[in-house]
């Protein structure tokens, strides 16, 4: 028995570290189409401390330390690029606090959005988190670290501007704490500190997140979708220019997909409406449809799709299994809202080729200041051909995406290369520094975000 | 080496891996699957198992020891095709089954597992006990035998052998004479039903016990069955019928819920009692029957019923199925799913954690001595209320 191993079974326990093949097997692949990375430890900490500890030794041994919540990015971000340890950090779920009138609440990062979404059901049911279309395990902090956003984009932005306060061990093994938290035991903002906020959209390079405060947000009593379509894509960003505008919506999704075939090539408006009252959302139904897409309708160029319907949470993504493969992994990009036509076309073209059926989305993020856009693409995990395909897909997307302006989204490696690539220098060099700083021994997620 | 023959090979790569299945319905966790929540590593979850049984199907890993517990440690509980999305979900088990089913043929089974294997072979019950003691439970009861009575009651090998489960087993009877029901019983005559052998990939000893039943049915004339088990309800109803069986099968409570409704039974006081009810898998996940037990526990007088947070189709399961009550691939933690399910069972102030299954019964019995509530909850097999006013 090595002494990693030994050092790692005093901190987290026996049985919840393993160096056995069938451990590192299950952590060397992602859901996506990467590669198989083998880690050479895998360890289940429950606290923050026990991390610190691991971290530190691992500093010692100049040991790489890989976090991984829900394992749900698909990009590969949570693979042992360097060997290492995986950090399987979900046994860290527990829900510490939750401040009604402060609407905000404390969770260790780990815990899963379907955990947080079940708690406030049952003890505040007037509060919401904003919560990503991901399955449900994934998690509070893997979601952070790739800057993901949820069903409240459309008034509050990215998950990672919605935190009152965060709990980091550093890549040297401190344990840090951003926001008022940090200056006593009251996690109720982040602001007006100094800027610390090097942790989000880092992929885990810069420190293992274990503690955050998530700001809530009203939860109405109903909540309903409705459903715009149209048939042309160069009308799609002017009508969410107008839904904006109305801000009454939570989520605003634009959704396009050859399967079911009635569905091929229209476009589908994804509205969330929620009020307290049915007259609060007959209200907002009038003014998005009676005063501003009327107009369409007239025109006959769009049409209501549906009404009322039930907002399904979450969302699970079958196109896994379209190609009864049990695959997909997309891009994402943050784009402006007039992207939309040619992120459509593009997701056509590049699937045809593939032989895939395409699929795009777009959700609104804040008032229209961006939209994360994204085109799926499936493959069947048993079949190779189709795999490769899906990855070549994924990385045409990547490269057409900076070409017409967009900014990648969680890429993996192959497209954290083509945007450190086109970074201005003098922000490229700051990551950098920033990076060498925090993590001298260069062990945190190594292989992503290598701004060397 | 890849394997040639695995069943489920043009399926199970379909599993995305998205851990929907450890879930609860309400998402209150992803512990609700229970090899998942006593191990906390991928590997065990769902997910994990397929894509390692895949693995070793290709041979991209080989078999070990450790593969084998991890493949052996799903109890077979069904959370997982229960929340499971994609369409494939219904054969989740199958695929597990079958990998099984390679490990028997191949000798390659985890050392608990091949014992279990063996005394029953040998012996007709897993605990290696005499097959000529099967009928002893009855003890000085007077039980008849199955002559052409309505019901033949049929224990099931835990219910025969294991001593906390053979009381339950007594109450039944008691129960069902207390309501002047007409059942006999088969004594020695009665194998093991073998639902665990089958979930345990021993195709070829479960047929051999299936028929050693059946024939033994047909033989004495039995139309109608009443279990003990909802291991042994569960093989009856839904295996045995491929084997030739022509039974109707009931489990108990179904039964004492009908007498009750009937007026027959005379149901049990207990003044300021709480009782919360543990779903077992194979009553509840397995055969979609939640109502008959909570029927009979509202007939109890002066008992308040406290649900569980997680109940119906979101039960944790004891951790006891696919014979591992017996093996105990999942025990010694605190967080073996016994001992979280009885942590669970005593958030509800509950002071009866009332079963309906001889495993669910030895398991969390064990488990609350383990955790030190024996001074604050009793885990009573249903009958066993009713039985105390049946005396
Ligand atoms: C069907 C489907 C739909 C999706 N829809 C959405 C959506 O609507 N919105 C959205 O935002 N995302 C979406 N995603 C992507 C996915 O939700 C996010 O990747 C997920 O929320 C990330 O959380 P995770 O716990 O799975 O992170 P992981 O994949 O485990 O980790 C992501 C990255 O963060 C690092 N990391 C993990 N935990 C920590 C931590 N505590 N501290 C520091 N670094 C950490 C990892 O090393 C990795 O680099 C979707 C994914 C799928 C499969
Ligand atoms: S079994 Fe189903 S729910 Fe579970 S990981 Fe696989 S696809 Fe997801
Ligand atoms: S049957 Fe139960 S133990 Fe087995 S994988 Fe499914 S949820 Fe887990």
């Amino acid at each position: 028995m090595d002494s990693v191993y030994r050092a790692l079974a005093d901190i987290v326990g026996e049985d919840y570290v393993s160096e056995q093949t069938e451990e590192l097997f299950t952590y060397s692949k992602d859901l996506g189409t990467s590669e198989p990375r083998w880690p050479e430890y895998v360890a289940a900490p429950k606290t923050a401390d026990e991390v610190s500890r691991i971290v530190e030794m691992a500093n010692e041994q100049k040991l790489a330390v890989v976090p991984l919540g829900g394992g749900m990015s698909l990009a590969g971000l949570a693979l042992a690029l360097r060997g290492g340890i995986t950090l399987d950090l979900k046994r860290m779920d527990q829900i510490l606090e939750l401040n009604e009138q402060g609407r905000y609440m404390v969770v260790e990062a780990g815990v899963s959005h379907g955990k947080v979404t079940s708690y406030l059901h049952k003890n505040a049911p007037h509060l919401m988190h904003s919560e990503p279309g991901a399955p449900p395990a994934a998690t509070i902090g893997g979601n952070l670290a790739i800057h993901g956003q949820g069903d409240l984009a459309h008034p509050y932005g990215f998950n990672s501007d919605m935190i009152n306060g965060l709990e980091v061990v550093l890549p040297t093994g401190e344990i840090c704490r951003m926001g008022s938290c940090a200056l006593g035991n009251q996690w109720y903002t982040l602001r007006p500190l100094p800027d610390l906020s090097l942790f989000m959209g880092w992929s885990g390079c810069t420190g293992i997140i274990t503690k955050v405060s998530l700001r809530l947000f009203p939860c109405k009593k109903i909540q309903e979708q409705d459903v715009f379509v149209v048939e042309n894509e160069n009308l799609v960003p002017e009508i969410l220019f107008k839904l904006t505008h109305v801000g009454m919506a939570e989520d605003l999704v634009v959704v396009s997909q050859e399967i079911p075939p009635p569905f091929n090539r229209l476009h589908y408006i994804l509205i969330n409406l929620a009020g307290d009252s049915r007259e609060e959302l007959e209200f907002k139904r009038q003014l998005i449809f009676d005063q501003n897409l009327a107009k369409y309708i007239q025109e006959g160029t769009g049409g209501i799709g549906a009404a009322g319907q039930d907002i399904e949470r979450p969302v699970v993504s079958k196109t896994s299994d379209w190609r009864k493969g049990g695959g997909f992994e997309y891009v994402g990009a943050i784009v402006p809202v007039g992207f939309y036509p040619e992120g459509f076309r593009l997701g056509v073209e590049i699937s045809a080729r593939h032989e895939i059926p395409y699929t795009v989305l777009g959700r609104v993020v804040g008032c229209g200041h961006s939209m994360m856009f994204s085109w799926t693409y499936a493959f069947n995990r048993a079949d190779n051909d189709t795999v490769s395909h899906a990855r070549q897909a994924l990385h045409e997307t990547d490269e057409r995406v900076l070409e017409m302006g967009g900014t990648l989204w969680k890429p993996a490696v192959f497209g954290q290369k083509l945007v450190m690539d086109r970074m201005d220098a003098n922000t490229r060099e700051m990551m950098k520094k920033v990076k060498t700083l925090l993590d001298p021994n260069g062990i945190m997620n190594p292989g992503n975000w290598e701004v060397a | 080496m890849a394997l040639a023959q695995y069943k489920y090979m043009d399926i199970i790569h379909r599993c995305f891996r998205c851990g929907y299945c450890k879930f609860p319905q309400d998402w209150a966790d992803v512990d609700n699957c229970p090899a998942y929540a006593r191990h906390r590593l991928e590997s065990y979850s769902n997910g994990g198992r397929l894509w390692l049984i895949r693995a070793w199907v290709t041979g991209e890993i080989q078999w070990s020891p450790h593969l084998a517990d991890i493949v052996y440690s799903c109890v077979a509980c069904k959370n997982c095709e229960e929340k499971c999305p994609l369409s494939f979900s219904d054969e989740i088990i199958n695929m597990v089954v079958a990998a099984r089913n390679e490990m028997v043929e191949l000798g390659l089974l985890p050392p608990p597992v091949k014992d279990y294997l063996k005394n029953v072979q040998l012996h007709g019950n897993p605990y290696g006990l005499g097959a000529k003691k099967r009928g002893d439970w009855a003890g000085d009861l007077s039980v008849e035998p199955y002559a052409d009575q309505e019901y033949c009651y049929f224990t099931g090998s835990e219910g025969a052998y294991d001593t906390r489960a053979q009381q339950a087993a007594r109450s039944v009877a008691q129960v069902l004479q207390s309501a002047g029901v007409s059942f006999g019983v088969l004594g020695n005559e009665e194998t093991d039903d073998g639902n665990e052998v089958d979930l345990m990939g021993e195709d070829g000893l479960f047929e051999l016990l299936a028929e050693k039943n059946i024939a033994t049915f047909k033989r004495r004339g039995v139309k109608k069955i009443i279990t003990l088990s909802p291991h042994s309800f569960n093989v009856i109803k839904n295996k045995y019928p491929q084997q030739g069986a022509d039974v109707e099968v009931y489990h108990y409570t179904q039964i004492l819920a009908d007498l009750i409704g009937q007026g027959r039974l005379r149901a049990p006081r207990l003044d300021g009692a709480c009782i919360t009810f543990h779903d077992p898998c194979f009553l509840g996940r397995w055969n979609n029957e939640y109502k008959a037990p909570r029927k009979v526990l509202k007939a109890v007088a002066g008992a308040r019923i406290a649900e569980m947070q997680r109940s119906g189709k979101s039960a944790l399961c004891c951790g006891g199925g696919a014979g591992n009550y017996y093996t105990d691939l999942l025990g010694a933690s605190p967080d073996s799913p016994a001992r979280i399910r009885v942590r669970q069972a005593r958030e509800t102030g509950a002071d009866i954690l009332a079963v309906a299954c001889p495993n669910c019964l030895t398991m969390l019995e064990d488990a609350v001595k383990v955790e030190g509530l024996e001074s604050e909850m009793a885990v009573r097999d249903i009958s066993e209320l009713f039985a105390l006013s049946a005396q």
